[in-house]
């Protein structure tokens, strides 16, 4: 249905509109002249990969200890993930503001993945002990009895197995990432360093919004997520129990 | 060396040196989410007795409860109390159960069942922000695609202001956040699915279980963990969830759509009084915290975790 409004060129003010003869690319060519959507998506992309492989290493090593280990203090470890949740991420944009500007990082792309990462490790962290605890413990013992050490057996026995629950758990991130509009707009100043989000935004005056130049950079904004997902859809798809029962 | 501490190779071993590895695994999460989460949950506390607004910089001082109380007082809060739990609740209802059913019939093979995956993902690529505003064109009265249907099919003769009458805004904003919601369902209840193992289902084949069985009484039972969890996490989320409201209504009309994420994202941008929207935000913080206890103490996921 929203299909129809990348198309709608300029005569977009007055009526519902279906496509005929008169439609044009004018809207996504101008996005790449008249304005830089090239850097945009560059930088987008760069936050949304980094962020997320890294929300997923450290997020991996969290979950498998709270999966794998009995020790003291894990409810209260689960209950500092969970609260976080609750908290609306839009108190902490003055604080972040203040204390990035403090080690003079605004302004940068460092800035953005550093708090993509540590806002999006909770989240990664308790969905991924999720999957690992349907994963049989017996599997990564015997990658112990085979000589792994912990971190081994993790990454190499465990990790392969669990990549459905990580994949599902990485496009999540990267989507969240490269979506995220309010921090970005707020740490980021520069216009080369700008996020996809911000320079679409760009598009919405006060009283006017140019609908043709937002419909085609949203067109162009989910291509990368869609290929995130075709991506990895293969290895949600692979299953879990094949790995396992050979094993 | 690191690596020795990670040794474990017996059992007797275990005891004593596992004690440390877990908090090894766990520190970097733990820094992380020390720093970009719980300090500006603190900073914010302590905002919120302020009085901080950025068009009023010269004059930042603390002003007790006063932020606190503009904000209970003020006209609007039952209002945005009652929108905020009609909106958590049956956006999260429906989101459910239709991505439920999606993920059920995605999981099976069919023809073009990729196509059709692709489709059901997309919204969920998209920011919630821009949808409110394709959402907000959809229900234009004028340029508007639902008005435009309807009067095709001479359902109405005169456009419908969708988003100017305050009860039906209400049901727009609504409806546009469960088509959102629905993927993050999909994705995750599909992931849970193809996690339950084949053996099981022929198992409960074998025994004659009808397909109604089959799902309430193996796959559900087993999944449960995933759904316990996803489904607090949805609440939280959609409570926390401004950026449709904020595109489509802005809480408008004469604040009717507002509900306690979106009346924050227009006391910080628009106010810019950052006192009281840290006032708000630890209220909102407050609220949710205690729906989540009783929530897990209801459904003991401790329990659950105990494998």
């Amino acid at each position: 249905m929203f299909l129809t409004s990348i198309r709608p060129v300029r005569e977009t003010t007055k009526h519902f509109y279906y496509p005929h003869g008169n439609s044009t690319l004018e809207n996504y060519r101008k996005l790449f002249s008249q304005y830089a959507f090239g850097t945009y998506m560059r930088n987008s992309f760069i936050v949304a990969f980094a962020a997320s492989a890294f929300v997923i290493f450290i997020g991996m090593m969290g979950a498998y200890a709270l999966a794998r280990y009995r020790f003291k203090g894990k409810a209260q470890i689960m209950l500092v993930f969970l609260v976080t949740q609750m908290i609306p991420g839009l108190i902490a944009l003055a604080p972040l503001y203040l204390l990035l500007s403090k080690v003079h990082l605004l302004n940068t792309l460092y800035a953005l993945i550093l708090c993509y990462v540590g806002g999006m490790i909770p989240f990664a962290t308790v969905m991924l002990r999720g999957f690992l605890q349907r994963i049989p413990p017996e599997l990564d013992e015997a990658a112990l009895i085979d000589g792994c050490n912990r971190f081994t057996a993790l990454f190499r026995v465990v990790f392969p197995v669990a990549l459905p629950g990580i994949a599902a758990t990485f496009i999540f991130s990267f989507v969240q990432c490269w979506n995220e509009l309010f921090l970005a707009m707020v740490l980021i100043d520069s216009d080369g360093n700008k996020t996809f989000p911000v320079a679409e935004r760009s598009f919405i005056g006060a009283y006017y919004i140019e609908w043709g130049g937002l419909a085609a950079s949203v067109m162009i904004g989910i291509i990368p997520t869609v290929v995130m997902f075709a991506l990895m859809s293969k290895f949600m798809i692979s299953g879990l129990s094949a790995g396992i029962v050979k094993g | 060396m690191a690596s020795s501490i990670f040794t474990v190779t017996h059992k007797n071993g275990r005891k004593t040196r596992s004690l440390l590895a877990p908090f090894l695994f766990l520190t970097p999460g733990l820094i992380m989410v020390a720093i970009f989460i719980y300090y500006p949950v603190f900073k914010t506390a302590n905002l919120s007795f302020q009085h901080f607004a950025l068009f009023d910089q010269g004059h930042i001082f603390y002003n007790g409860w006063e932020n606190f109380r503009g904000i209970f007082h003020d006209v609007h809060f039952h209002r945005i109390i009652q929108n905020t739990i009609i909106w958590v609740f049956v956006s999260l209802f429906f989101q459910l159960t239709i991505g439920f059913i999606l993920a059920l019939y995605l999981k099976s093979k069919f023809k073009f069942s990729g196509l059709y995956q692709g489709i059901i993902f997309i919204p969920w690529a998209l920011s919630g922000f821009l949808m409110g505003l394709v959402w907000k064109w959809m229900f234009d009265d004028n340029l508007g695609v639902l008005n435009d249907i309807l009067k095709n099919w001479g359902i109405i003769d005169k456009p419908i202001p969708w988003l100017s009458n305050p009860n039906w805004a209400m049901a727009a904003v609504i409806v546009a956040n469960i088509w959102y919601g629905v993927t993050f369902f999909v994705i995750m209840i599909l992931a849970a699915l193809q996690g339950v193992p084949h053996e099981i289902l022929e198992a409960a084949e074998l025994d004659g279980c009808s397909r109604a069985q089959t799902l309430f009484r193996v796959i559900i039972p087993y999944i449960r963990p995933t759904l316990i969890l996803i489904v607090l996490l949805r609440v939280i989320w959609i409570t926390n969830f401004p950026d449709i409201i904020f595109g489509m209504t802005s809480g408008g009309p004469n604040q009717n759509t507002h509900i306690l994420s979106s009346w924050l994202v227009q006391k910080v941008t628009y106010d810019q009084d950052w006192g009281s929207a840290s006032a708000l935000g630890l209220v909102m913080l407050a609220i949710l915290f205690i729906f989540s206890i009783f929530y897990l103490l209801a459904t003991r996921l401790e329990k659950d975790s105990e494998l």
